[in-house]
């Protein structure tokens, strides 16, 4: 599956970051790559952010993989049910 | 404080009324979904909350409480206009308890991570949140109530979903508001709180049986406890008491009449832990009442207090009208048509009985207190446990006295999770003002009030406490005799061990060869010497009372035990009798699976003290080194085999001198039992490096020296190691005990009558093998880090010298080795050859692996023994050597 992007998410600029990919699923099919190395947390604006990114993703049938996930934030998308919509990626 | 932005646009708000109720009987799509974002909007939060730390968690803490500080009069002003309940100063107070004297108690308390540590136990205790939690809060104490569960909440990391009682939505709801605006400014999740803007009881019940609600706490009514327990969900339920006070003649009366006013009086005695029965004694009655009147009580006289219990308490339900609730007391005189002073604080009623006849017996939550005169202490205490029971279970009681047996007694007989002494029961159980009881606005009743807890509910019932066990290895031991003697001549030792009067235990073979003589000949000369000759067998219950008749007739205080196993075992248990003669065999051989948790425990305490010494004249059993003796009840047909360190002989003298004559065939099978107990001990469950030496050492003598005392009974070094052998394998088997080589043997030698030693013989090639196979089942032990016993064998096989350049190989050397021996001291090398009919076997086989498994030598054996493998083995045994992979198919289909 070609990767359309893979993105950095700032620690500092999270909403931002995710509003950004939103932007980038405009292409059909592929796959998208969040970069969550720097990010240490979440919360409750970037969740929203990141249900909304995974109903969008869905819309336009692109994978959102996310990379560097710490298993904290990996818990908490567990717990509102978002971990089975993305792809983890090491 | 958020809504769902979604969906309260969509839901129409009463906030006027505070009362959303709607007569639906099932629940619209859009209240649904209106109920879905507030579960949505709370789910997040709390997922959000979990990546927060203790410093985070108390840094919102602190804030919150001031803020509900700051705001209690406010909140208490609110809550009286709106319910018309209760007293606004006490109220004010509440708010305070509730966020103040609270956050003392949990300020410094852990509840993110680690949040306590048991280093010599090896556990350690860690938080979860529980995540989204629904809570029901009530009408008589609203804001209190929703300060103190927003504090626990955001100690603890979990989100709130708010149902107030609908007559009081409007306070609790500014109530969650400040605490949300507080915690949201510190840091806390958006959406940690929500409070639902108008409810049904369906509503209600859609939010308890809400998958993603992990715990409903409900602080309410009986129907709103209920409801929250029917639910399916975990739930803390927290409802109504009845609290009986007995007030004792003791007592300080001064103190104890105004504690009740205080606590009775307090928010009109809406605290559902407020006293409701007085019961007083006899001798301070009249004195009570009248100190009651002097501080502003009106005592009823009978009619009034008639007419009271018909107009306070619903005669159809036997519960208080709701109209009196939180009123004052000159309120509720006014309803009732009581003539009574202007200042009148409390309104006092005698009754006569508690239970359906009485009906001020029950429940009352306004300044009403039923008083019961009392002729006795035991009356007293009997009413009090009748007003427990008449619904009050599991909460709360009260005394006042100073007789601390009556105090003890009290306690006892209460069912109540605060018992409080000589303060005032509401305050008092709310814990933290007159007590160091945990502060708390919810009483758990117990399961007596159908409640999941009975404390004060705190953090602690907000979390999810996780234990992290660490893997901690049994502790271990080695435990022998305080002295051992070994090598021709030992027996000379006796002579530093004074005794007034000794009794030798012995059989009549041994007292014929002379060995008698040669112990008196060197007991201490002053020693009174009696011989006591029993029966050369496992010692029957006669022979051992018999023995112990001797002991008491000589008052003995020293045991010398000659002769083989069964002698040395019958001498443990006539000094076990002797010494603590309410010892009951038939209860100390009860079954046990660790001898440190065994259910039944040796006696400790003597009358008498004896000190018994060993002298084995058999080079096998090693019984003068071990705990352990068997007793047979030929009158019930049953053997009882008692193990514990306390039978362990004080001394054991190992002197070949004794053996030297000993038959082939006894040292043929004493020798081979000793083998077993070394080759047992060395891969058993239990085996350390302190039993290990032992059990190699024991090995290595019995392979190297049992053929030459076999073939050459005179030879005085080898009778000498092999004697060492024996004792040396029995302190290591003393100590890890055998395995399943043993277990079988025991149920084959009983049922077939076969002699011990032969029996393991014919067992042990098999067993071997056996264990050093990969088991089917692993036994459970935390001593062993991972299956050793075919490395352990390889490891003798080694230091056999036996050769081999795999595992495999030296296991199977060490079985050739074995076998090469016992061809060599000519045992019969199959249960055939024993001359048993295979239809006799397999008759037996179900007895056989029934006892094999009750046998206790199998539990430390290093596989676990399945019955079905036991069966496999006993048929390699009937089959002899080298069928062991082959038997399972050469035997009966049913076996």
């Amino acid at each position: 599956m070609p990767v359309i992007a893979e993105c950095l998410v700032d620690a500092e600029r999270v909403l931002p970051a995710l509003q950004e990919a939103r932007e980038k699923l405009d292409g059909a099919g592929g796959e998208l790559v969040l970069n969550f190395s720097a990010v240490r947390r979440l919360d409750v604006s970037a969740l929203r952010a990141m249900e909304h990114l995974a109903v969008a993703a869905d819309d336009k049938a692109v994978k959102v993989g996310l990379r560097g996930v710490n298993v904290e934030i990996y818990k908490v998308l567990k717990l509102v049910k978002l971990a089975p919509r993305f792809s983890f990626l090491t | 404080m958020t809504s769902p932005a979604s969906v309260s646009k969509q839901i129409p708000i009463p906030r006027e009324s505070g009362n959303g109720h709607t007569s639906d009987t099932t629940l619209s799509n859009e209240r649904m979904a209106y109920l879905e974002g507030l579960v949505s909007q709370a789910r997040t939060a709390a997922a959000v909350f979990t990546q927060f730390t203790q410093e985070d968690v108390d840094r919102i803490v602190k804030p919150m409480v001031l803020a509900g500080l700051e705001q209690a009069p406010h909140l208490a002003r609110l809550a009286i206009e709106e319910t018309r309940l209760g007293v606004l100063e006490d109220k004010a107070l509440k708010n305070m308890v509730a966020t103040e004297f609270v956050y003392d108690y949990i300020k410094d308390k852990r509840t993110v991570g680690v949040i306590r540590e048991f280093p010599e136990r090896g556990l350690v205790e860690m938080a979860e949140p529980i995540g989204v939690i629904f809570s029901l809060t009530p009408i008589t104490n609203p804001t209190s109530t929703v300060l103190f569960k927003c504090v626990m909440a955001i100690k603890t990391r979990n989100a709130v979903i708010f149902s107030p009682h609908p007559g009081a939505w409007r306070c609790c709801y500014e109530a969650v508001k400040i605490m949300y605006d507080a915690a949201v400014k510190h840091g806390a999740p958006e959406g940690v709180f929500t409070c639902l803007e108008s409810h049904t009881l369906l509503d209600n019940a859609y939010l308890m049986r809400h998958k993603d609600v992990g715990l409903i706490d409900a602080t309410g009514g009986p129907s709103a406890v209920k409801a929250a327990y029917s639910s399916g969900k975990p739930a803390l339920g927290v409802g109504p008491g009845n609290t009986p006070v007995y007030l004792e003649k003791t007592a300080d009366l001064d103190m104890a009449v105004v504690d009740v006013i205080t606590s009775k009086t307090f928010d009109n005695g809406t605290i559902c832990a407020s006293e409701q029965t007085l019961v007083i004694d006899d001798e301070i009655y009249e004195v009570v009442l009248r100190k009651f009147a002097d501080l502003g009580a009106h005592i009823c006289n009978e009619k009034e207090a008639e007419l009271l219990g018909r107009t306070v308490i619903d005669p159809a339900t036997g519960f208080m009208q709701p109209m009196a609730v939180g009123q004052k007391a000159t309120d509720i005189a006014r309803m009732v048509g009581l003539s009574v002073k202007p200042k009148t604080k409390l309104l006092i009623a005698p009754i006569h009985g508690v239970g359906p006849d009485h009906p001020l017996s029950v429940e009352k939550l306004f300044p009403v207190l039923a008083v019961y005169r009392a002729k006795s202490v035991a009356e007293a205490l009997k009413v009090c446990v009748d007003v427990n029971h008449a619904g009050g279970l599991g909460h709360t009681a009260v005394i006042f006295s100073r007789n601390e047996e009556i105090i003890r007694q009290f306690g006892e007989l209460m069912n109540a999770g605060r018992i409080i002494v000589n303060s005032p029961g509401s305050i008092g159980a709310l814990g933290g003002v007159y007590n160091d009881m945990v502060p708390t606005f919810s009483f758990g009743c117990g399961t007596g009030g159908g409640n999941s807890t009975m404390d004060n509910v705190s953090i602690q019932h907000y979390l999810n406490i996780k234990r992290v066990a660490r893997r901690t290895p049994a502790h271990m031991w080695l435990r022998i005799p305080k002295e051992i003697y070994f090598n021709m001549n030992a027996v000379e030792n006796l002579r530093q061990f004074p005794s007034r009067s000794t009794v030798i235990v012995t059989n009549a073979p041994l007292e014929q060869f002379g060995h008698v003589d040669i112990v008196r000949r060197y007991l201490p000369p002053e020693t009174r010497v009696h011989v006591s000759v029993i029966p050369d067998a496992e010692p029957e219950v006669k022979v051992v009372t018999e023995g112990i008749e001797a002991l008491n007739f000589y008052k003995a205080d020293q045991i010398v035990a000659l002769g083989g196993g069964s002698v040395i075992d019958a001498a443990k248990l006539m000094k076990l009798k002797y010494e603590s003669p309410d010892a009951d065999f038939d209860e100390l051989g009860a079954p046990f699976l660790d001898i440190r948790k065994r259910v039944v425990e040796f006696p400790a305490t003597k009358i008498n003290h004896l000190r018994l010494i060993a002298i084995s004249t058999t080079s096998g059993t090693g019984s003068e080194v071990t705990p352990f003796a068997v007793l047979t009840d030929k009158q019930r047909g049953r053997k009882v085999t008692l193990a514990d360190y306390s039978l362990t002989p004080d001394v054991a003298i190992v002197d070949p001198q004794f053996v030297m004559s000993m038959p082939k065939g006894l040292t043929a099978d004493t020798g081979i039992d000793c083998l077993t107990h070394a080759l047992e001990a060395y891969v058993s469950l239990y085996a350390s490096p302190y039993t290990d030496g032992n059990a190699i050492q024991a090995a290595q003598l019995a392979f190297h020296y049992l053929p030459l005392a076999y073939e050459n009974p005179r030879d005085e070094e080898a009778r000498s190691m092999m004697h060492n052998a024996a004792c040396i394998a029995a302190i290591a088997f003393a100590n890890v005990s055998v395995g399943v080589n043993h277990a079988l043997a025991h149920a084959f030698g009983a049922r077939f009558h076969v002699a011990h030693g032969r029996a393991n013989a014919l067992m042990l090639p098999h067993v071997i093998r056996y264990n050093a196979s990969v088991p089917t089942k692993f036994m459970p032990s935390p001593n062993q880090r991972t299956y050793v016993a075919d490395k352990k064998y390889a490891t003798l096989a080694d230091l056999l010298g036996l050769g081999g350049q795999t595992r495999e190989e030296k296991v199977n050397n060490l079985v050739a080795a074995v076998e090469r021996l016992l061809d060599q001291l000519k045992f019969p090398r199959s249960i055939a050859e024993l001359g048993i009919s295979k239809e006799d076997f397999e008759r037996a086989m179900p007895d056989l692996v029934k006892l094999a498994f009750d046998d206790p030598s199998g539990r430390t054996n290093p596989r676990m023994p399945l019955m079905s493998e036991m069966a496999d083995l006993l048929w390699s045994a009937y089959q002899g050597r080298g069928v062991a992979k082959s038997a399972r198919a050469a035997q009966p289909q049913n076996a």
